[in-house]
């Protein structure tokens, strides 16, 4: 026991390096393998331009850009689709007005996906490796965003006809669609309780099942994740909502309706 | 004979002698070739790492700059000539149509390969401590790929383009507050976004200009900067990422 205390005493703090200083460091300054750009990188990347060059070549001999009728402000067409990338988008117009599909959704999608390298907490787990399976809950919410938005381009692009009906590719356009069910609004009050029931619920239930991701994150990237993360999934549940259950609006107002 | 090497060698100035010097020397001392270290990581040049998304972005975006060049110079922003410009390339220009085409193709392109390399980014983390900033670039990146490919698209003024447009620009008139009709509006239809955007209350010439505009000047300039900020912050990050 003596012998213990003495050795104790017998250390100097020297200096404290925080650990991601350390890290920076190694990743800067990697200590690892490495090969001549010329030929190794460079012959790669020439084989990759000549194979695209090619490619770019053959697909726009084969395939003509569309030219339609002249601009005509008086003549609606059949469907009026925006470019196919923000088809989406157009697509979410069916579950939310304008000013969320069009504006406060590509708005919160930009921010977040900005905000991606400050809210994960972990500074070096799955670096430079497809190491999927070591980063499950950021994966999957990346993996279900870029699935979404790509799920709804397909969608509006090719499952969506005159009027935004809904058309199997292979359906003739001609064919009529039903009148669409008879929607109704949550009340006022049970859809605010609603919204404020899913944030609450949804922040609240893995703060305490996961309390150790929970103070991985600390108390404000967990509140943005989370926020973030329940947003994102307003959109399956409001097409869930308006698909299953005929439900337009969550809360309406007359100022505004989610 | 000597008058020749002479010629070749002030071009490329290192002959082609193989040696580790030579090699370094050729990357080091090329315009071109100096965005890239002289030596790099063996696990960075994996084609099964990077899929070349990245690199193949750039050869997207220099396709569409040049065939995009070669297009202006039969392009007037015009409502009265655009339409006919475009007849005139599918019917009188030699290889109109064949350029028209490459163009849109490598625009496509470069909306999906922005999108697979951001994909690809984020799978290996590359986005961790230093590169957090380079992905803000990243994201920057990719908002000006699609205004880019957005703007081109009412260049032909034809129904398609028109109408796309419109969807598009809708939206911007039901932004909350600053939209003529969105939620806790305060401004009227002359006034609000979409009137900055379009420069009027309906699509027409003022609308091509500023498109025309930012399509061809101010966007690619943009896109420019940012891509030579994304590809120094690379380089002074240590290369791309590698396992830790």
């Amino acid at each position: 026991m003596n012998d213990k205390i003495e050795i104790k005493e017998r250390l100097r703090l020297l200096t404290v390096i925080r650990e991601e200083a350390l890290l920076r460091q190694r990743d800067i300054y990697p200590r690892e393998e490495k090969v001549d750009t010329w030929p190794n990188l460079l012959v790669k990347e020439l084989i990759a331009l000549l194979i695209f060059t090619i490619v770019l070549v053959v697909w726009s001999l084969v395939q003509d850009a569309p030219l339609e009728e002249l601009a005509n402000p008086g003549l609606t067409p059949k469907e009026a689709k925006a470019p196919w990338y923000f088809v989406g988008l157009q697509e979410l117009l069916v579950y939310f007005d304008p000013w969320i599909a069009g504006v406060v959704f590509p708005t919160i999608i930009l921010v977040g996906l900005a905000l991606i390298p400050y809210l994960d907490p972990d500074p070096i787990k799955g670096v430079g490796r497809y190491a999927i399976g070591k980063r499950k809950f950021a994966t999957f919410c990346f993996i279900f965003g870029f699935t979404m938005w790509f799920a709804l381009v397909a969608v509006g692009q090719y499952f969506r006809g005159p009027g935004w009906n809904f058309y199997l590719p292979w359906e003739s356009w001609d064919s009529p669609k039903e009148v669409e069910v008879a929607l109704t609004n949550f009340p006022l009050v049970a859809g605010i309780a609603f919204l404020a029931c899913y944030y609450i619920l949804g922040l609240g239930i893995p703060a305490v099942t996961f309390q150790n991701f929970f103070w991985r994150l600390g108390l404000i990237r967990y509140h943005i994740t989370m926020i973030l993360l329940m947003t994102m999934m307003l959109v399956p549940v409001k097409i869930l909502l308006r698909q299953v259950f005929h439900i337009r609006y969550i809360v309406q107002t007359p100022w505004f309706n989610i | 004979m000597n008058i020749f090497i002479q010629m070749w060698r002030s071009l490329f100035r290192t002959g082609v002698t193989d040696s580790p010097v030579h090699r370094v020397f050729r990357v080091v001392v090329n315009f071109s070739l100096h965005l890239h270290p002289a030596r790099v990581s063996k696990n960075g040049i994996k084609t099964t790492y990077t899929f070349c998304l990245g690199g193949l972005n750039v050869l997207f975006f220099v396709m569409t700059a040049i065939t995009g060049g070669l297009l202006m110079i039969y392009y007037t922003p015009d409502v009265d000539k655009a339409y006919a410009n475009m007849l005139d390339l599918e019917n009188v220009i030699p290889f109109g149509t064949f350029l028209r085409n490459l163009h849109r193709v490598s625009a496509h392109a470069m909306v999906i390969a922005v999108s697979l390399h951001m994909l690809r980014v984020f799978l290996t983390a590359s986005y961790k401590s230093p590169r957090e900033f380079n992905w803000v670039i990243g994201v920057g990146l990719l908002l000006m790929t699609f205004l880019l490919s957005f703007t081109g698209y009412l260049l032909p003024w034809d129904q398609l383009s028109y109408w796309a447009v419109t969807v598009g620009t809708t939206m911007a008139e039901n932004t909350p507050i600053v939209g003529a009709k969105g939620p806790f509006s305060v401004l009227g239809p002359e006034e609000d976004m979409r009137f900055i955007l379009l420069g009027g209350t309906s699509i027409d010439q003022p609308t091509l200009i500023r498109f025309y505009f930012a399509h061809c000047v101010g966007l690619p300039g943009a896109l420019v900067g940012l891509m030579a900020l994304h590809f120094w912050r690379v380089r002074k990050a240590g290369g791309i990422s590698r396992p830790l």
